[in-house]
């Protein structure tokens, strides 16, 4: 049976943070209550598409998924039990801000079958996470971490972020000393974009932001990457680290062309060689889901070319790189009927190398990704 | 059909822009009755949309209008459209030369201008009769009588009798038509004379050859007939002659006194040229009219096609509109920088950004232009003097005596407020001051003497920006002088471009060569390396700026299932590459060509 992910948005915040440009709204019941209703809808109609694929992994996102009661929890498993088949051995995460959690709603998670989560914590530093409009601190982490260890969660992700306003080196490494004391599985560490249309974004165009220089910054990544490896946290993808075999099951299927769903607000899907993406206003997707139909805003076909595209720039992301062979399997042609100069040049240019039949990043190439995934473009 | 040449009136329009020169004209057109409403296009005689936006007139054109005046006679008007810039002079001297009376529009508000007085200069130069309108009388900041005496005090014309006119609302355009008849004389000449005609515009028609709009002086055309323009004394059987209205209606035959156009076969305008005179081959005319001349070009610039862009296609663009425009030339050029291109030679500098313009909209062609250059004349060491437009082929300096550029003599007409500003500008661009002339208490006239090379910078831009576009600017070539003039190059990371070299004035070099490294260093995009920019001077570096390496080029975007969005991204991001010229290992956008030439507000 062929496997399928299906990611579930929640965009639902008390606050947006200052660097977020996902969908996400402070919402009121009455919003809640619609907006579920229709995911139910959504998930029903799935379930007459998709009854030939083997659920094996579940990611609830957000905006804040931990932000909602825990009845609408009962009510998206109950449905998605009955409308899905759900492998036993299931991934199901869902995200968590330190902010908007407590004992009775990690036991419901438990309960509905969630199996991992994801907190997103950012930073250790207070001053930090106010600078960057996070609604916890460092001791409402601390005190998660603790619950979700408590009610036998073993498998958790936390996030964390670089590049922070008025964040230094030494504050990054004390943030992973004192995540890693509290054993997390995973650790996601992502480098701070400032986006158009967040907060940071305007303080940044008026010159009120102070960020760490571009060299400080790529300190910070190396020198985190490297404290990570050496407490047995192995990079697997440019910016997520796990212990062995605890890599995101989730999140590799985006990365490795696998068949995905997005249910909910703006959600992306990649099956049946397309590509699509749901409404991203609540009007739009609510009055489709009414009608019974799907909430498809627009879509794209992937065409073998756009694939091989895909496998380039998503598999150079990867620790494991781009194996020659699966290049081979995938697409029938060798890789350098389209690639031979593109590698070589970034060869030359320091920026990847060949470890056996793979293709892989240098240290350098961390640092320069984008270039070589604008020569994979084709 | 044809009329008595006592019934035909031959005139312009003449105006400052803005003035309201082609409102005034659409009035007459539709006064006479000539097109409907509908038919009418907001300006009828400004038929490329180029020219409609920038609100002038490039190509002139003619139209025949029929009017009956108070007294009961049929009259028949040919309006005549002139170019309204400095590029165009000689053109609209030759439109002029077609006439016998001009129309002088002149804004109630504003009063007589800079460009007003060269235009009606150069009708009185062609012994013109000046028949005034003073327009915009519908405007509450109108002053009709003190614009009259303006008129009269400027211009030395008697404006009692103008009439007091609104284009725009219509009012009072009667009393034009009727001044028309009244104050314009009749074309005279004899049509049983050899053929003696003037061309004051041609245009090439994919389905007749070229077409040229032609004043009849003397004799009769027709077609069939043989003829022979002057100035090349190449023959041509007529093929269809007559008069445009709307639209073009073939007539049996043109005779004197009167306009129409003329096909004969004719492959390139070239062969057709403006100011030619066309006469009888089998039984020509004595002497040609006077005025033809050959215009040549005073500004040059490499045309090259852009990444991405085809060498052949630019040079079918450069033909077809060379074809159409005599003053254009063109020839291939080669650039170490830029690849295989074209070396352009254009009137002026507007006619310069029109070209590249249209080549960019109407052929759809990506191109990059160099720095706008000069002729000069460089006096070699071993007596031989050489004609030099373009920096890359200027001699070593070991082989140079001496260089000399092209000198204009520049009027600049403002508001007395900006003088200071002006001369300093002047003076920053190594003018030398002639003299100063006070029209009235609030304007001023200054006439300067400035090296061409400096006028083609960004003179403009900064006189705009000085003036907050006040003041109006007039140029003509004068001569040449000689001066101390080097090559300035600029490398990039330690590699010369040769499409930035420039020739400039030896105080000057240091100062472009600072603005230029310091707008490099802007626009580039940060590599994987630190690039050093210099200017130099031979192998002295002048000046030096630095593009810091990049440290980081991290594209993140694909958590969240969202891969389109970074797809599309990198898609952006490659169409950017491809708008690169790659310079040894540094990618140089193109704007960075265009850039270097654009006035800086901080100067």
């Amino acid at each position: 049976m062929e496997k399928l992910g299906i990611y579930i948005h929640i965009p639902f915040c008390i606050k947006k943070c200052d660097y977020c440009d996902f969908v996400s709204v402070k919402p009121n019941e009455e919003m809640i209550e619609r907006y579920i209703n229709s995911l139910i809808n959504e998930m029903k109609i799935y379930s007459k598409l998709i009854g030939g694929y083997l659920v094996d992994s579940i990611f609830i996102g957000g905006g804040t998924p931990s932000s909602i009661d825990i009845k609408y929890i009962y009510r998206l498993f109950e449905i998605l039990n009955n409308s899905f088949n759900i492998a036993s051995d299931s991934e199901i995460t869902i995200e968590v801000n330190p902010g908007t959690i407590d004992n009775k709603k990690i036991k419901a998670y438990k309960e509905n079958g969630i199996n991992r989560i994801s907190l997103g914590v950012q930073s250790l530093n207070d001053k930090i996470l106010y600078n960057i409009g996070r609604i916890h601190n460092k001791e409402d982490i601390i005190n998660t971490i603790k619950l979700i260890k408590l009610n036998g969660f073993d498998n958790l992700n936390t996030d964390l972020m670089i590049g922070l306003p008025g964040q230094t080196l030494p504050d990054v490494i004390n943030s992973l000393e004192q995540i890693i004391e509290l054993k997390p599985t995973h650790i996601s560490l992502y480098s701070l974009i400032i986006e158009e249309g967040t907060k940071l974004y305007e303080l940044e165009k008026n010159g009120k932001l102070i960020l760490p220089s571009e060299d400080e910054e790529r300190l910070m990544y190396h020198d985190a990457k490297e404290f990570l490896e050496e407490n047995g946290y192995l990079q697997y993808e440019i910016s997520n680290f796990s212990q062995n075999g605890f890599e995101c099951k989730h999140n590799l299927k985006y990365w490795t062309l696998k068949p995905y769903i997005g249910l909910g607000l703006n959600s992306h899907s990649n099956i049946w060689n397309y590509r699509y993406w749901n409404y991203s206003n609540f009007t739009d997707y609510n009055e489709a889901l009414n009608r019974g139909s799907l909430p498809i805003s627009n879509k794209e076909f992937i065409s073998t070319k756009s694939r091989i595209t895909e496998f380039m720039i998503l598999g150079i992301r990867l620790n494991s790189g781009i194996n020659r062979e699966e290049f081979y399997k995938e697409f029938g042609t060798d890789i350098d009927y389209f690639y031979k100069d593109a590698i070589q040049k970034n060869k030359d240019l320091g920026l990847i190398y060949e470890d056996g039949r793979s293709i892989k990043l240098t240290k350098k190439g961390l640092d320069f990704s984008n270039i070589v995934e604008l020569d994979f473009y084709i | 059909m044809h009329v008595d040449k006592e019934n035909i009136r031959n005139f312009s329009i003449i105006a400052h822009i803005d003035h309201g020169k082609s409102t005034l004209a659409d009035r007459l057109i539709e006064k006479t009755g000539m097109m409907t409403q509908r038919e009418m296009q907001e300006q009828v005689l400004d038929k490329m949309d180029l020219e409609r936006e920038r609100g002038i007139t490039i190509k002139l054109k003619a139209v025949r209008l029929n009017y009956k005046a108070n007294n009961g006679k049929e009259y028949i008007f040919n309006l005549i459209d002139t170019p309204g810039h400095v590029d165009f002079n000689y053109e609209v001297s030759r439109s002029l030369a077609a006439c016998e009376g001009a129309i002088l529009v002149v804004d109630a508000t504003q009063g007589v201008e800079a460009q007003t007085l060269a235009n009606v200069y150069l009708a009185i130069d062609q012994d013109l009769e000046i028949f005034p309108v003073i327009n915009k009388v519908d405007l509450p900041s109108a002053r009709p009588e003190e614009v009259a005496q303006e008129i009269e005090d400027i211009i030395g014309i008697d404006a009692s009798f103008a009439p007091r006119i609104s284009a725009k609302e219509g009012l009072n355009i009667d009393q034009v038509l009727e001044g028309i008849v009244e104050r314009i004389p009749a074309p005279t000449g004899d049509e049983n004379k050899p053929l003696k005609a003037l061309i004051f515009d041609s245009y090439y028609d994919p389905y007749k050859g070229v077409t040229c709009y032609i004043r009849v002086f003397d004799g009769k055309i027709y077609p069939g007939m043989k003829i022979k323009m002057m100035s090349t004394g190449k023959e041509f059987e007529v093929t269809e002659v007559g008069i445009s209205t709307s639209k073009q209606i073939p007539m049996d035959f043109l005779s004197a006194g009167e306009v129409g156009y003329v096909a004969a076969s004719i492959k390139n305008v070239k062969e057709a040229r403006v100011g030619d005179t066309i006469t009888d081959a089998l039984n020509p005319t004595e002497k040609p009219l006077p005025g033809y001349k050959k215009v040549t070009p005073m500004v040059y610039c490499g045309v090259y096609p852009a990444e991405g862009e085809d060498f052949n296609s630019v040079r079918d663009a450069l033909e077809k509109l060379q074809v159409n425009d005599a003053s254009l030339v063109f020839e291939p050029e080669t650039s170490q920088a830029l690849g295989f291109g074209f070396r352009c030679g254009f009137l002026g500098l507007l006619h310069m950004e029109i070209i590249q313009e249209r080549l960019e909209r109407e052929f759809d062609l990506n191109i990059i232009t160099t720095a706008p250059s000069v002729i000069y004349k460089v006096h070699k060491t071993d007596g031989e003097i050489i004609d030099i437009q373009n920096p890359s082929n200027l001699p070593k300096p070991s082989e140079i005596d001496y260089i000399e550029e092209p000198i204009v003599s520049a009027s600049i007409m403002t508001p007395s407020e900006y003088v200071g500003a002006i001369m300093e500008l002047c003076q920053n661009k190594r003018g030398v001051f002639l003299n100063m002339e006070y029209l009235d208490e609030k304007r001023v006239t200054l006439k300067y003497e400035l090296p061409l090379n400096e006028v083609i910078y960004d003179f403009f831009d900064a006189l705009k920006s000085k003036t907050r576009g006040y003041a109006s600017f007039d140029y003509e070539l004068k001569g040449y002088n000689r001066s101390e003039l080097v090559k300035l190059d600029i490398l990039i990371n330690g590699e010369l471009v040769d499409a930035f070299s420039i020739i400039v004035h030896e105080e000057k070099a240091y100062e472009r060569g600072r603005s230029i490294a310091e707008k490099l260093v802007d626009i580039i995009p940060r590599h994987q390396f630190a690039i050093p920019i210099q200017a130099a001077i031979g192998s002295k570096i002048i000046a030096r700026e630095t593009i810091r390496a990049l440290r980081k080029d991290v594209l993140a975007k694909c958590y969240g299932g969202d891969i389109t969005r970074k797809k599309k991204l990198l898609e952006k991001q490659k169409e950017g590459k491809k708008r690169m010229r790659q310079i040894g290992s540094v990618e140089v956008p193109q704007v960075a060509f265009l850039s270097v030439l654009k006035y800086d507000e901080k100067k």
